[in-house]
């Protein structure tokens, strides 16, 4: 069922390319590492020097049918190359290798959530092909820089149905889209270096209504963009609309200093691409027991590995979704709960102390400081009441700091040792009960408050060491009979 | 069939080529010229045939060969842009371009 | 015997034996080149790079290095980049171009030790059947001056007819290496379709360019074959996987038992009467030799036109678009924004030919016109190649003029392309298939002029072309014939 938006439904599509992680080119043996000198990683075949031709990366195409099976897509035994013809200082040959007519992945869906409800985008398509270069118009006056070092980098275009009705269902397919990619490691998915590229595709119509004319918004490389430039577009075009003006087809740049969408002002008058089979690549053969070798080798992926975190460990769906944000943030929880019994308290520390830290610092979960074998351990003298939880943190910001490495010898060494002699404790429990005729009182008239207040000084007086539930039971027991 | 002005211009456009009246008029006469014969071409009946992209796809199954991953061009932009019009900085230079 | 009258064999000979060194044989090839200039064969020479070349490989036959190639002279056609010359394709697109690698073809001969006299004159971009669409100057044929050599590797037969080099590289798309060779009356041969890496030879047609040796005997060209063939799997997705041959192993192998298909469209009323009388003698020639004559069909020979003259100009719309004037080539002087710079650097860059065939490819590809133009051309394409299937069941080579008549006139055609096209007839049908086919010197026609006996064999049947053309120039002179007067 649709949001609608001032009366109207909402239909969004997704092209998104992603640059495929291999270190040479699609078509060429040059390097693909972003931020080199101009024009230092363009080969005669990125160049396209008179006498060049392409030659196929095995590493390229691997990661395509990586992706496919992850989308539970369908891999096309032969798939062919087409050139897709037209001029631009960053396309070198004038051309661009791309698939047309037979791509090598067809079909499957991305699975997501938005809110509380499950949401299945299906995609057309996804196919090899290579990037442009990049031009530079800063240093120049009335010119252009052009860089060829990103001509000829391996991109996956990943198509999508127009099956999304809001915003949030699009940035939410999105950021899922991204999380695939980089989980089965295809894709780094660094946004600001360009690896990973939406393009929007936005219409507008009545519901029940035939699609509008929609417009495609190019090049969207951060999610809070993509949010930005999809809502200005869908509001101007109902503005459009309902100013009695029709919708023209055209492809728009986001502009963030702004917040607008504009038309870009090269029409291509409904480019004439002239497609054809290139013919200096014969077809991709990609046979049956080379999928079965890539499948065999793929990780549990993010949402089967959610559903089992839920079923094995009793996780609540959102714990699960945390997660399985990273497949190394996912192992280094199931580490630590296989370390210490304790999967949900396992699931708090992660979620909790070590993702704080770990933003704070701007680090990944490859970085932490503590093994989650460590944060097992810890969690182990918590749950078994060595510790009390606030001593653990304490304990914890140690390991962390590398004060120490050993959890029970920070324990040791800071005498956080909770207090387990019964009698002891109730000794003292009696002589705070002694203290406080007042709050005793109080507590047998009804007074809840006044219950926390001997807590309060029993924790005091153990000087925090004693065992809060500990505390608690004995003060209540002490104070029924 | 034959080619009008309008493809001549839209075809010129398509292909970046500057033509002058003449030369397009010129052009349109002697491609037209050559469409006369390809007519004979557009009459044969082709049903279920496979167009023959790859000329050895005719005596064997031709596959894509896939080479392995490996960074091996070294850094050659000198020697690579030794013929380039303009270059600066490493840069290919060409008039400003809009988007 | 002059040097330059001796084979490629006799000359690899005699450089084996130190009777004359490598430098001697460039300097005197240098000589006659530049001696014989106005016949317009080469378009760059430059004497140093040569005799440092040569030098070099005196020293690999002072070393005791052998081959059968080592130390002997050759040209290139200009299709063919090269580090050491400049390489145009015979455009001004490419004037003064400098490629920083070589082609792989010039690469193996260079290995085999052959040493670079200089690049040779052609059309355009390969487009041409009549060198006269060369943007720097026409080519001569040497039997009669004012005559056309063929193209659109003139240069490079040229070269050889007129002695300016014991052999030649030169391109085949659509009878480029055949033609010129029946019209300057030497021998010529386009492999099958993948035997000769394409990486290096700046780009016509994809799927129909091949290379393929000039020279003036079966023998020396099963020589140069056999070193410029061989896959190149790192750099030419379409070069195949079959190793490299000797394609003169059987050479003198007995022609007793061989059927010789005669298509009889090759020998209807367009070919002219001189033609005809030349090509029965040839096969009466090779009847006496143990042949047989047997007549085939290939019904869609006059289609091939059509369907050729849409593909390979489809292929070379799409190939010549990285002429933009960005990286490499030429750019305009003046110009005002981007589209102004791309329309004019391309419209000064480029010759009529070329931007006609631009034109048409970019037409037959655009939005519309693709199914009815280049799909069915493509598919026709695969009957013709099956037709060629056919006609192999009933015999083992296919025999034939190279061309309807000798070389004409140069202006003779009026600029007429269509008159250009229409003289391909004979060529085309085989490089559409892919097939091999040569031509060899097979008699004289019209004014004196060459004809040219062209034959075409099944896929991968190199040697046993050459088998018969050595088996019938060991029985004829026509191919030891010098054009008259020449210095």
């Amino acid at each position: 069922m649709s949001k609608l938006v001032q009366g109207w439904e909402v239909v969004i599509g997704f092209e998104t390319h992603a640059q495929l992680s291999t270190h040479s080119k699609i078509f060429s043996r040059s390097p693909t590492d972003f931020g080199a000198e101009p024009n230092t990683q363009a080969s005669p075949v990125d160049l396209a020097l008179p006498g060049t031709l392409p030659v196929m990366n095995k590493g390229a195409v691997e990661r395509a049918i990586a992706f496919g099976l992850a989308v539970g897509s369908k891999i096309a035994p032969r798939s062919i190359f087409a050139r897709k013809n037209y001029f631009y200082p960053d396309l070198p040959k004038g051309y661009q290798i791309s698939q047309y007519e037979i791509p090598v992945v067809q079909g499957g869906s991305v699975e997501f959530y938005v809110g509380d409800d499950k949401k299945s985008v299906r995609l057309v398509r996804a196919h090899l092909e290579e990037d442009a270069g990049k031009s530079l118009h800063e240093d120049f006056v009335g010119q252009s820089g052009i860089d060829l070092n990103r001509a000829g980098t391996p991109l996956l275009e990943i198509v999508t149905e127009p099956d999304m009705r809001s915003t949030e269902e699009a940035v939410a397919y999105a950021k899922e889209l991204h999380k695939i990619v980089t989980w089965i490691g295809i894709c780094d998915g660094n946004m600001q270096e360009g690896s990973f590229r939406c393009d929007a595709n936005v219409s507008v119509r009545r519901p029940g209504g035939p699609l509008g004319t929609r417009r495609e918004i190019k090049n969207l490389n951060s999610f809070r963009f993509m949010q930005q430039a999809i809502d200005y577009e869908i509001r101007w075009q109902i503005g459009e609309l309902e100013d009695g003006r029709a919708i023209e087809q055209a492809t728009v740049l986001f502009d963030p200093d702004t917040g607008e969408t504009r038309a870009m002002r090269t029409k291509e008058d409904a480019a004439d691409y002239r497609y054809f089979p290139d013919p200096d690549l014969p077809p991709l053969v990609v046979a049956q027991d080379w999928v079965e070798q890539v499948r065999a080798g793929m990780p549990e992926l993010p949402r089967a590995m959610a559903a089992r975190f839920v079923q094995q460990y009793g996780l609540p769906e959102y714990d699960a979704t945390t997660l399985t944000q990273s497949p190394a943030m996912a192992a280094y929880f199931e580490s630590a709960a296989k370390a210490c019994g304790q999967p949900k308290l396992a699931s708090n520390w992660v979620m909790g102390e070590v993702s704080r830290r770990l933003n704070a610092q701007e680090i990944a979960i490859e970085q932490a400081p503590v093994a989650a074998a460590t944060l097992g351990a810890l969690i182990g003298r918590i749950a078994d009441g060595t510790i009390s939880n606030n001593a653990g943190r304490q304990v914890f910001e140690a390991l962390w700091s590398g004060e120490g490495g050993d959890v029970d010898a920070v324990i040791e060494a800071k005498g956080l040792k909770q207090m387990s002699d019964t009698g002891e404790l109730e000794k003292i429990l009696d002589d705070i009960l002694a203290a406080n005729a007042d709050n005793v009182a109080q507590f047998k008239a009804g007074k809840d408050k006044a219950f926390n207040a001997l807590v309060g000084q029993a924790m005091k007086a153990t000087k925090g060491k004693a065992n809060p539930q500990q505390v608690n039971d004995l003060l209540r027991k002490k104070l029924a009979g | 069939m034959a080619l009008t002005h309008e493809d001549i211009r839209r075809i010129q456009h398509l292909a970046r080529l500057e033509l002058q009246p003449q030369e397009s008029e010129r052009m349109l006469t002697q491609i037209n010229g050559f469409f006369s014969i390809v007519e004979a071409m557009r009459a044969v009946d082709t049903s279920g045939i496979e167009p023959l992209a790859h000329p050895v796809a005719a005596f064997e199954d031709v596959q894509l060969r896939l080479r392995d991953d490996v960074a091996s061009e070294p850094n050659a932009r000198e020697a690579n842009q030794r013929s380039a019009p303009a270059v600066e900085r490493g840069l290919f230079l060409v008039p400003k371009v809009i988007e | 015997m002059s040097l330059h009258d001796l084979s490629v064999a006799e000359l690899a000979r005699r450089l084996k034996t130190r009777d004359v060194s490598a430098v001697e044989a460039a300097q005197h090839f240098l000589a006659r080149a530049k001696l014989h200039d106005d016949l317009g064969a080469y378009l760059a020479r430059d004497e140093e790079v040569t005799l440092a070349q040569a030098r070099n490989a005196d020293e690999r036959i002072a070393k005791g290095d052998t081959g059968p190639l080592l130390g002997v002279p050759i040209a290139h056609k200009d299709i063919f980049v090269t580090r050491d010359f400049p390489s145009t394709a015979g455009s001004k697109m490419l004037e003064g171009y400098r490629s920083p690698f070589d082609a792989t073809v010039v690469r193996k001969l260079a290995e085999a030790g052959m040493v670079s006299l200089g690049k040779l004159n052609c059309d355009e971009f390969a487009m041409g059947s009549s060198n006269e669409n060369s943007a720097f100057h026409p080519v001569k044929n040497p039997w009669d001056a004012t005559r056309i050599p063929g193209g659109s590797s003139g240069g490079s037969a040229v070269a050889v007819a007129a002695r300016l080099a014991p052999a030649t590289t030169g391109t085949d798309t659509g009878g480029s290496i055949r033609q010129p060779a029946s019209f300057c009356g030497i021998t010529g041969i386009k492999p099958t379709y993948g035997r000769a890496s394409r990486y290096g030879m700046i780009a016509y047609a994809s799927s129909l360019d091949q290379a393929g040796p000039f020279a003036r005997s079966a023998e020396d060209c099963a020589l140069l074959l056999s070193a410029m063939c061989g896959p190149d799997p790192d750099r030419d997705s379409t070069s195949l996987d079959v190793p490299a041959e000797d394609f003169g192993r059987q050479l003198g192998a007995s022609l007793e038992g061989l059927r010789i298909g005669v298509p009889k469209e090759f020998l209807a009323e367009g070919v002219a009467p001189d033609v005809r009388a030349a090509i029965d003698a040839a096969l009466q020639q090779l009847e006496k030799l143990g042949a047989r004559r047997v007549e085939i069909s290939l019904p869609r020979t006059e289609l091939s036109i059509p369907v050729y003259y849409i593909i390979a100009p489809a292929e070379a719309s799409s190939n010549l678009s990285r002429f933009d004037g960005v990286k490499f080539g030429h750019r305009a002087k003046q110009y005002g924004d981007l589209l102004d710079m791309y329309k004019k650097s391309r419209a000064e860059g480029f010759g009529d030919e070329v931007k006609r065939r631009i034109m048409t490819g970019t037409y037959v590809l655009s939005h519309g016109y693709y199914d009815a133009y280049y799909l069915q051309a493509q598919k026709i394409r695969r009957m013709i190649a099956d037709d060629f299937q056919r006609a192999f069941k009933e015999c083992d080579v296919i025999a034939g003029p190279a061309a309807p008549t000798v070389a004409w006139k140069l202006g003779g055609h009026g600029g007429d392309p269509l008159a250009d096209y229409l003289a391909d007839i004979f060529t085309l049908p085989g490089s559409l298939a892919g097939l091999p086919g040569m031509s060899l010197p097979a008699g004289f026609g019209e004014g004196g002029m060459p004809v040219g006996l062209q034959l075409l064999g099944n896929y991968f049947q190199e040697s046993r072309l050459l088998n018969v053309a050595h088996r019938f120039q060991q029985a004829t002179d026509f191919h030891a014939k010098k054009p008259e007067g020449l210095q």
